[in-house]
């Protein structure tokens, strides 16, 4: 079998699939030369203008640059730096539109010109010969070359390949209509590019250096020829024309017949390719020590009068190109970087040069309408007419592709290799459906993209949910492990009967003490409510039979709100619980803390005995009991405002002084309930020793408490059940409007004790009690008395806890 | 400042659709020539009632579907559709024959399955077959050639035979078809089958006057016309070389097989090319790159496989002719066929290769 070579020299070449035809046009610019550079008035220089990460910059705003200076330093290899393509000023370094189809913008340095063109300092060498391999490498780094044809890709990446290279390919197919810069560069430069070849082969020493050029360039062939022609193993391979064997696999495969396997670079076939304009960057670059600062773009298109090939700087806006080239101002001005097939329109004519930029194209309307503008689109339904999978130089099936890509049927595309699509445009260009299938592609693939950063994103969240998991778990185990240890470690200890294990030990006993406390809290909180209310009720249901009317509802109400007060004290309660838990310890003795008020330290009084007892029965009996205790005058002083505001009326209505006799008598009454009976001293104190200071008060009560050796509530509701009545019927001696006006009078004396306890109602009441006093008359005075007790009495009895507010709105209304 | 976007490539070969299928249709005119010139005005007649049928009919499902009618009316595909349709038929078939097959064919076939793109069968022929099942008295009074017709018919009998079913005259289709010598004179295909049938061999049915001197009197010149016309079609790359070719190298071989087999029994290689519908399906009806295989693999076999098909149904079916049923049992392997034959992509599997 005959070797590849022996193949090319005969002048046979392998052929990729499918594969186009379109109008060439390079006619227009292909026979005149390359104008020189012009400075424009401002530069708009791209950090990153490759693929790779951006360099960092190293000048700032108001620098004074020297044509060459180096503007980005690079720390990574896939990073190229950038150089001033002239001298002058940097005035801004900001994020413009940079070349890119979507109109993206990024940073870039804008250079202002002084139009001296000063060089910075430069090393001419001659014979690159005389360098080392690595000094090679260093300069071709340093001057920023990255690949010239399209993509970019940082050059000396490419020619450090530590693989054995096998063929050398030089690029200079120039397939794409229109583009004729390496054509004319390879006119005008040949030399330069054979010595950029010749550093390459130097480089990389392959076997053989293949230049690939379309047959359609004789002049560019025949120069080519000239120049090589006593290097033997070069070989010229003159390819047939045809759309895109200049695409860098689609030219492997023409001159090597072999495929670059999909997702690998073409070093791992042995094989690197090159651009012409990149050997002429790189010849520029080691021998000139000229880093890459312009390049050679063909202007063309039938809208500008003298379409041509231009040295361009880097960053020269594409506008101040075409209007070197004649643009006139068509209405609808269509500009194009790049070629007719894989080029992309510019969203304005400022976008500046970029090292890749190898054509600026300004059609004329008749000459490129293109069929895929959002404007003018035609397409139409897909056919299935198999043209365009005909024409795929990949193999794909595109109108498959295509209908993937309308389903968005991502799993489907990925296996018709969508992301081996080189976007050449061929399909498009026969499809007869005129369906803008690279569009398709090219939002399919973004698409894609898209949806793996979101997969890795996901991926990388559950990792880290799974991980913590993980520790969580882990911990958990370690904690019940250590706290398993240091459990043995204690009881160990405590067995030894060292004073120390005796302490620990009863540390143990006040825990479960505490808890047993908590446990009773909860049992308090749940039964109380229960408990008082029935008992309550009872009571009332009691009281309420041989009482008088009035009198015994008011009763009513009043141990009624009382009952209802049991089960917000408890609260109280439960505190005093834990302080007496805490006292009783002997370990925890130095944090003590401290009662607060008086009444809380009766009930550390009560529960202490509570406690003593040790029956949860008992504990709860005794705190609803101690709880009844406490009620007291909080529970009532709101109740005590209604019959306060009721009694006023009959107070004003009969004579103060009377009011004043009947209250002193009623206070008297009380004081005596007080003495004699345990329970009902903690009800009627509201009456009489708490018009005086709190500490008789007290005393009162725990006079009661001892008394009663904390007797259970069942003796305390017994209690209380007839004497309420008592004391009605005693008061019930005199006639009836006596008595009502000594039960104002003794309501009067409640409401004026309410001050102590609470602000607010008293001070509601006593403003009541002046408006009444003013507004009511003497002849409604008993009837209405009697009624507003009911009132009050029923209202009470259904909002308890509201009961202030309830009051207020009783009196004013009334 | 208002620039131009468009996404690349910025040109276009510039042709379309609608120019292809005419180009398609422009492409029938020989056989059509040759159909008029040995059958008279019916096939004519035919394709202007399916024509006008099938716009009528587009044009009120694009109407329903909320489409734009103009491109789409006008993209020539419902048009020849209906030609195809109207070409196939029998020629004094009555009118409302064409008008329920093209209404059929667009509507149903080609539209409710979504329209142009979307129809996994060819629409004439699934109207075909159609029509067939239906209405078999119909569909199967093929006319004689006119130099074989006891009587002359004009175009006004023919349009009187196709709107009422009898000429001006008052002779009925039966009777337009009886030889002189008094009896009904079929196709080629349609003799042969009967003959095997009444125990003679090739060579005596082809003494039948049908057949004429070589394969079938007229019927020989309309395939010539299509094969034709598929040359042209091939020639401006209207249409892939590779399911013409496969389809017709296909009947050959099984022909030829057959043939050599049992000569007495089996019609020859050239009789099964240049009888019935073979040239017409090889270039015009197969080649429905819609309803076809897509990749140049897919097609051959698709092409091959309806040449077995053809063979087999001629053969051992109950139908004299079976490009229709053929072509529409290719269109339901189409999908697997593409399935199968997906080609290597650059760069991919390069292990299967070497």
């Amino acid at each position: 079998m005959e070797s590849v070579i022996e193949r090319i020299k005969r002048g046979s070449f392998s052929q990729f699939h499918g594969g186009i035809h379109p109008p060439e046009q390079k006619f227009l610019t292909c026979s005149k030369p390359i104008a020189s550079a012009q400075i424009p008035e401002q530069l708009i220089i791209p950090i990153r203008q490759h693929i790779g990460q951006a360099g960092n910059v190293i000048v700032k705003v108001g620098d004074k640059v020297l044509k060459g200076q180096i503007l980005s330093d690079c720390d990574s290899p896939m990073s190229v730096p950038i150089h001033a393509p002239t001298s002058g000023t940097i005035t801004a370094i900001k994020s413009m539109a940079i070349p890119h189809p979507s109109g993206l913008s990024e940073a870039c340095i804008i250079l202002t010109p002084d139009d001296e063109d000063t060089w910075k300092q430069r090393h001419i060498c001659p014979d690159f010969h005389l360098l080392s391999k690595t000094q090679i490498l260093e300069k071709i780094a340093n001057a920023g070359i990255s690949g010239m044809g399209g993509a970019g890709f940082p050059t000396q990446v490419k020619v450090s390949t530590l693989t054995k290279i096998n063929y050398l390919i030089i690029n200079a197919a120039e397939c794409e209509p229109y583009i004729t810069a390496d054509d004319l560069l390879l006119q005008e430069h040949s030399p330069t590019i054979l010595d950029g070849i010749k550093i390459l082969d130097h480089l990389l020493t392959p076997k053989n250096i293949l230049i690939g050029i379309e047959e359609n360039k004789a002049k560019a062939i025949a120069a080519l020829k000239k120049a090589t022609a006593d290097i033997d193993h070069i070989d010229i391979c003159v390819i047939p024309t045809k759309y895109p064997s200049g695409g860098e696999k689609q030219l492997i495969q023409i001159l090597t017949g072999q495929e670059v396997p999909s997702g690998v670079l073409p070093s791992s076939l042995g094989i690197v390719m090159q651009n012409v304009a990149t050997c002429f960057a790189i010849a520029d670059a080691v021998i000139n020590d000229t880093p890459l600062i312009k390049r050679v773009v063909t202007v063309s298109g039938q809208a500008l009068e003298k379409p041509q090939n231009i040295w361009a700087l880097i960053g020269t806006p594409v506008g101040f190109l075409t209007s070197q080239c004649g643009y006139n101002n068509s209405q609808n001005r269509h500009l194009i970087m790049g070629g007719p097939m894989m080029g992309f329109s510019l969203p304005h004519d400022q976008i500046p040069v970029i090292k890749t930029t190898n054509c600026i194209l300004a059609p004329s309307e008749i000459e490129i309408a293109s069929p895929f503008s959002s404007t003018s689109s035609k397409e139409v339904e897909c056919i299935r007419c198999g043209q365009c999978a005909d024409v795929c130089p990949a193999q794909l099936l595109p109108q498959e592709l295509q209908w993937s890509a309308k389903a968005k049927d991502q799993a489907q595309l990925e296996k018709l290799n969508l992301f081996d699509c080189i976007e050449c445009g061929a399909c498009a260009y026969v499809c007869p459906s005129q369906i803008p299938l690279v569009h398709y592609y090219r939002v399919a693939k973004a698409e894609i993209r898209q949806q793996k950063l979101l997969d890795i994103k996901a991926e990388k969240a559950k990792v880290r949910f799974e991980a913590r998991k993980q520790r969580l778990e882990r911990e958990k185990v370690a904690r019940v492990e250590k706290h398993k240890k240091a459990a043995e470690a204690r009881k160990a200890r405590m067995n030894t009967g060292t004073s120390a294990a005796k302490s620990e030990k009863s540390a143990v006993a006040d825990a479960l003490a505490r808890v047993k406390a908590k446990k009773a809290q909860a049992s308090i909180k749940q039964n109380t409510a229960e408990i008082s209310i029935t008992s309550t009720l009872e009571m009332t249901a009691e009281s309420v039979a041989p009482a008088d009317d009035s009198k015994s509802q008011v009763a009513n109400a009043i141990a009624r709100a009382k009952a209802k007060k049991i089960v917000q004290k408890n609260q109280a309660q439960i505190e005093s619980l834990d302080t007496l838990q805490n006292n009783e310890s002997p370990s925890s003795s130095q944090a003590a803390p401290v009662v607060i008020d008086k009444k809380a330290k009766l009930d550390l009084a009560i529960t202490k005995k509570t406690a003593n007892e040790n029956t949860p029965q008992a504990e709860t009996i005794s705190d609803s009991a101690n709880a009844q205790v406490d009620a007291t005058t909080k529970v009532v002083s709101p109740e005590v405002v209604n019959l306060a505001s009721v009694s006023d009326e009959k107070a004003t209505q009969a004579l103060n002084k009377k009011a004043k006799v009947a209250a002193a008598i009623a206070k008297a009454k009380a004081k005596a309930k007080t003495k004699t009976t345990a329970s009902l001293a903690a009800e009627t104190a509201f009456d009489s020793s708490q018009l005086s200071t709190t500490s008789p008060n007290i005393d009162v009560m725990q006079d009661s408490n001892t008394a009663a050796q904390v007797k259970n509530v069942a003796e305390a509701i017994a209690k209380k059940t007839p004497s309420g009545p008592q004391m009605v019927s005693n008061i019930d001696t005199a006639d009836r409007d006596q008595k009502t006006k000594i039960a104002a009078a003794a309501e009067k004396a409640k409401a004026k004790e309410l001050p102590l306890k609470s602000q607010q109602i008293s001070n509601s009441t006593s403003s009541s009690i002046k408006s009444e006093q003013d507004s009511m008359r003497a002849t409604q005075a008993d009837i209405a008395a009697i009624k507003k007790a009911h009132v009050a009495a029923v209202v009470a009895k259904a909002k308890a806890k509201k009961l202030a507010a309830s009051s207020n709105k009783l009196t004013t209304s009334e | 400042m208002a620039f131009w976007i468009a996404s690349s490539p910025h040109n276009h070969q510039q042709n379309e659709t609608s120019s292809l299928m005419r180009l398609v249709i422009y492409a029938t005119i020989p056989g059509i020539f040759a159909q008029w010139y040995f059958f008279g005005w019916g096939n004519l007649i035919h394709i202007f009632l399916a024509v006008a049928a099938a716009i009528i009919a587009e044009f009120t499902v694009l109407s329903l579907r909320n489409k734009k009618i103009k491109p789409q009316l006008f993209d020539g595909s419902a048009i020849l559709t209906a030609v195809l349709l109207g070409i196939s038929l029998p020629a004094l078939a009555p009118w409302w024959i064409s008008v329920i097959g093209s209404v059929f064919a667009i509507a149903l076939v080609k539209q409710l399955y979504g329209g142009l793109g979307h129809n996994p069968f060819n629409p004439a022929m699934a109207a075909y077959v159609m029509l067939l099942i239906s209405f078999p008295l119909q569909m199967t009074q093929w006319q004689p050639p006119l130099s074989l017709l006891a009587m002359d018919i004009q175009l006004t009998d023919t349009l009187a035979v196709i709107f009422s079913g009898y000429t001006p005259q008052g002779y009925s289709v039966e009777q337009i078809r009886t030889h002189i010598d008094g009896f009904t004179m079929a196709t080629p295909l349609d003799t042969l089958k009967t003959n095997m049938t009444l125990g003679l061999t090739v060579v005596e049915s082809m003494q039948a006057p049908t057949i004429g001197k070589h394969f079938g009197l007229g019927w020989e010149w309309i395939n010539a016309g299509f094969l034709l016309g598929g040359l042209f079609l091939l020639s401006k790359k209207a249409i892939p070389w590779s399911t013409p070719v496969s389809f017709l190298l296909s009947l050959f071989v099984c022909s030829f097989i057959a043939f050599m087999i049992s000569p007495d029994s089996n019609a020859s290689t050239m009789f099964h090319w240049f009888t019935g519908a073979t040239m017409l399906g090889a270039f015009f009806i197969l080649t429905d790159p819609v309803s076809g295989a897509t990749s140049v693999k897919g097609r051959l076999i698709f092409g091959a496989l309806a040449g077995l098909l053809v063979f087999l149904i001629r053969k051992f079916g109950g139908y004299p002719d079976a490009v229709a049923f053929a072509v529409l049992l290719c269109n339901m392997a189409a999908p697997l066929i593409d399935q199968y034959t997906r080609p290597r992509t650059y760069g991919h599997d390069l292990g299967v290769k070497k």
